[in-house]
């Protein structure tokens, strides 16, 4: 499949890769491949890469591609992956300067792969490692039929958004104290965590029986949770499952697998707007002051007009991110920053204000390696920038049955924002309890932080847990206003309200 | 050249006619499939196809979104994540999947689902010729010479010899560089088959009556032309009178009046007599009405017609009864004593819609 690169795109790979060095992006290696649409049709419903595991899913992404691109909906541009090296394809169809624009667009890609913070842990050989499960997952399939195989994934599936994203970057267990050290003779005081004092008249004034009575309750909670499993809510509910749930093993190598390419998915999930801003930043400069001649500039305006398209139904990520950058970028060159600035209420003065300090590129250098969207919104989305783009927040409205504009105002948005970008947009789901009531049953908790969970969508994900979990299980959620505790116990899908 | 998706493409379409097949009942019920009928393709709505998550539900979710407009204005449209008009194909699929099948397919599945025997079509020994053209080759008659291909290869053999001028260009074809079109004969066995449709539409057939006749049809024609190459349809409308129609006047007509079946009938063997030679071709009449006739002496005259002239010629005779608050379904019995025992006599009492179903197994169950 494929085709060598010809002559005229290694030049130009080349060239606007020298570009791109020149003005500080510090990228892998990239290779590009040219495909025609079917092949990129592929590629795209394989999500970027040229090996998957045999799967109906991608099929059906496949089907709904072809068909929109039959019907002229849409058309792939570029496509590129997070390895290392890096690897890019191009549409062999496209004008010289598509391919131009989507060269330049990867750079800003690869570059923000390659330093930004959220993929310091992904796996960079991940194209051979999609390729290895490939390779499992037939193995599975030859030897158990492809119908139980199939069926398993499907399963797995439906839980992949139950991880942990942080977990690559923090420790949450604490560490345990070595077993030697930590037997020591019993000591009531210090168990009870009662403070030190040699005068026994002292005493009570320095642990008064009130401080005492709580501080043995607290204890007893302690040991409470201890006794409980997990000790602490595991966020990573698959691994919990594969560590917990009566699975074969080939069932847990699925799974394990499965979970692993979830985890080198969610960084992209993380910092779509940064990184799609990023890309868009830097193919608009490197298009403009470098690459692009002037018969090109039309075309390119065409095309880059179409990706910043903004929309009254969602965010489009390319424009938002270009937008931050260039926001960030202007304040810093201007000093637009830091107390002085913030305590200035004179808008004159805000007007005016340009304290020539340059250090607006630096800055969003430096923004691209230690933010993720949600970091990047709290930080950098002003109260100056959401007027200025025309930002509103949206609602379903019973009455009229359509979604209305709910308001303007600064705060509510950008709350919205965040909350759409929290755990890459999924909802917070934890396992509360393993062994619930002592009987073995699961106890899942999702963490409502105002929005309901999808009715029809939640049965069938219950179904689907207890498919791996064998017993029953539970989902404690809200609905309505209503604390609810969601049952499914293999036969029959319960609602109770609790208290 | 194949591709690795295909597989897992192909996998998705077996899940997919699953999901057809298995609500197939609920299609044909429905009779919607009818209307969304392309050339020879139809597009199936098929319930939602979709690996589950726990997600958010999209009503109390709301969004953000850029653009003019005051606070209660509405948003216009679903939200979406797609970005910009770049990707707008992204989300087809979420209000539920259309899925084109071509109308052999859909047979295939009604035919797998009621496992309905092939037919063993008569006339097949009829063989016609076609004569198409394959391909190019340097000899051949000179009635079958390929201009464009002949000074195509003049120029090129001009271009390598050195003696093309492009100053004067005159090409010369020499006896090498012509071209000439190849042939072959294809030999293909033809069946002919034909559909006589007759439809009481006195004023006791309702619209619902109609519409069981419709969707009723739709499902018989889809199967016989999986069996047949050339299907012709024929249509009969009658009342006291019959009167050939075409297929739109045939399912939208509403005329009043007596029933009179032998006149039916007898147009029907009138066509058949004129048009479709016994020994090459396939006739099957179907004949739907809710069995009202105007007199005994009127139901005589049918099964006359019937055993004389209609089924020796038809594969089969197909009668379907819809039930009508006004029939007295009576001729579905006058058959059943007269004719109850003839080998090419198929009838089927069509209650409402759920029924439509097992009737068209009572019909091309028999597979003749």
């Amino acid at each position: 499949m494929p085709k060598k690169l010809p002559p005229e795109y290694v030049d130009m790979q080349q060239q606007v890769e020298a570009h791109a060095r020149r003005y500080g992006l510090d990228m892998f290696d990239t290779y590009y491949e040219v495909l025609d649409f079917d092949e990129i049709n592929m590629v795209a419903s394989y999500m970027g890469f040229p090996v998957r595991y045999p799967h109906w899913k991608w099929g059906m992404e496949y089907e709904r591609m072809s068909k929109s691109y039959e019907y002229g909906l849409h058309k792939i541009y570029e496509m590129v992956i997070n390895n290392d090296p890096c690897y890019a394809y191009l549409l062999e169809s496209n004008a010289l300067v598509d391919q131009k624009l989507v060269m330049c667009h990867v750079c800003g890609h690869n570059d923000f792969f390659k330093n930004n913070y959220a993929f310091q842990h992904t796996n960079r050989k991940m194209i051979d490692e999609m390729a290895n499960h490939a390779t499992r997952i037939r193995r599975y399939i030859d030897w158990f039929g492809v119908d139980v195989v199939e069926s398993f994934v499907d399963k797995c599936l439906t839980i992949d958004n139950l991880i942990d994203v942080d977990a690559p970057y923090i420790r949450r267990k604490r560490q345990e104290p070595d077993a030697g050290e930590a037997v020591q003779p019993p000591d009531r005081k210090r168990a009870l965590g009662l403070l030190p004092t040699d005068r026994e008249y002292m005493e009570r004034y320095i642990n008064p029986d009130e401080f005492v009575a709580a501080q043995k309750k607290k204890l007893e909670e302690e040991q409470q949770r201890k006794k409980r499993f997990p000790a602490e809510p595991e966020r990573d509910v698959m691994q919990f499952l594969m560590e917990n749930a009566p699975l074969e093993k080939w069932h847990v190598d699925v799974m394990d697998m499965l979970r692993e390419e979830a985890y080198y998915f969610a960084p992209q999930g993380m910092t779509k707007i940064m990184n799609e801003g990023w890309a868009s930043y830097w193919h608009a400069k490197l298009m403009t002051e470098k690459v692009m001649d002037s018969s090109e500039v039309i075309d390119f305006a065409d095309r880059n007009a179409g990706v910043m398209a903004t929309s009254r139904q969602s965010l489009n990520p390319y424009a938002l991110g270009l937008a931050l950058y260039r926001d960030i970028e202007d304040r810093w060159n201007k000093g637009r920053f830091g107390k002085e600035w913030n305590e200035c209420d004179d808008m004159a003065e805000r007007r005016r204000w340009d304290k020539q300090t340059s250090l607006g590129r630096e800055k969003i250098f430096q923004v691209r390696q230690i933010y993720s969207d949600v970091t990047f919104i709290d930080e950098f989305f002003t109260i100056d920038f959401c007027r200025e783009h025309g930002f509103f927040a949206y609602e379903y409205d019973k009455k009229k049955k359509s979604f209305v504009i709910d308001t303007r105002e600064f705060q509510a948005v950008k709350n919205k924002i965040l909350q759409s970008l929290t755990n890459f947009g999924q909802p917070v789901v934890a396992v509360l309890d393993g062994n619930h009531e002592n009987r073995g049953e699961l106890v899942l908790q999702h963490s409502h932080d105002g929005i309901d969970l999808d009715g029809q969508y939640t049965h069938e994900t219950l179904r689907n847990v207890h498919a791996i979990w064998t017993r029953p299980v539970h989902l404690l959620t809200r609905l309505e206003q209503r604390k609810v505790m969601l049952s499914f116990d293999g036969k029959t899908l319960t609602e109770k309200t609790i208290s | 050249m194949s591709l690795r998706i295909q597989n897992d493409h192909a996998r998705f379409k077996d899940i997919v006619r699953g999901r057809i097949k298995s609500n197939l009942k609920s299609y044909i019920k429905k009779g919607e499939l009818i209307g969304k009928q392309g050339k020879d393709k139809i597009m199936i709505p098929v319930p939602r196809i979709d690996l589950p998550h726990f997600r958010f539900g999209d009503k109390s979710q709301g969004g953000v979104g850029q653009g003019d407009g005051q606070p209660g204005d509405p948003v216009h449209g679903e939200p979406q994540e797609g970005q910009g008009q770049g990707k707008a194909g992204e989300q087809a699929g979420e209000h539920g999947l259309e899925v084109d099948v071509t109308l052999d397919e859909l047979a295939d599945m009604l035919g797998e689902e009621l496992a309905l025997p092939r037919i063993e079509p008569k006339g097949s020994e009829l063989i016609t010729e076609r004569i198409k053209y394959t391909g190019i080759n340097t000899v051949g008659p000179e009635a079958l010479k390929h201009f464009k291909r002949t000074y195509k290869q003049a120029l090129r053999r001009q271009l390598a010899m050195g003696s093309y001028d492009p100053k004067n260009p005159r090409i010369v074809p020499i006896r090498d560089d012509r071209r000439y079109r190849t042939w072959r004969v294809e030999q293909k066995p033809q069946a002919n088959a034909v559909i006589i449709y007759m439809m009481d539409v006195s004023g006791s057939m309702g619209e619902e009556q109609k519409e069981i006749v419709r969707i009723e049809s739709f499902w018989l024609d889809a199967w016989l032309r999986r069996n047949y190459d050339g299907l012709e349809s024929r249509y009969i409308i009658h009342d006291a009178v019959a009167k050939e129609v075409d297929k739109d006047t045939f399912f939208h007509t509403r005329e009043s009046g007596g029933t009179m079946i032998s006149s039916a009938y007898r147009l029907c063997a009138d066509i058949i007599e004129k048009d479709y030679p016994v020994e090459s071709w396939n006739i099957y009449p179907f004949h739907f009405s809710d069995g009202d006739n105007w007199s005994i002496d009127d139901t005589r005259i049918c099964i006359g017609l019937l055993r004389e002239r209609v089924l020796p010629a038809a594969n089969q005779f197909g009668y379907g009864q819809v039930e009508s608050p006004y029939g007295s379904g009576q001729f579905i019995k006058d058959l059943h004593e007269h004719l109850g025992k003839h080998e090419k006599v198929v009838t089927s009492e069509i209650k409402d819609k759920d029924a439509i179903y097992p009737s068209i197994k009572d019909f091309l169950g028999g597979g003749r």
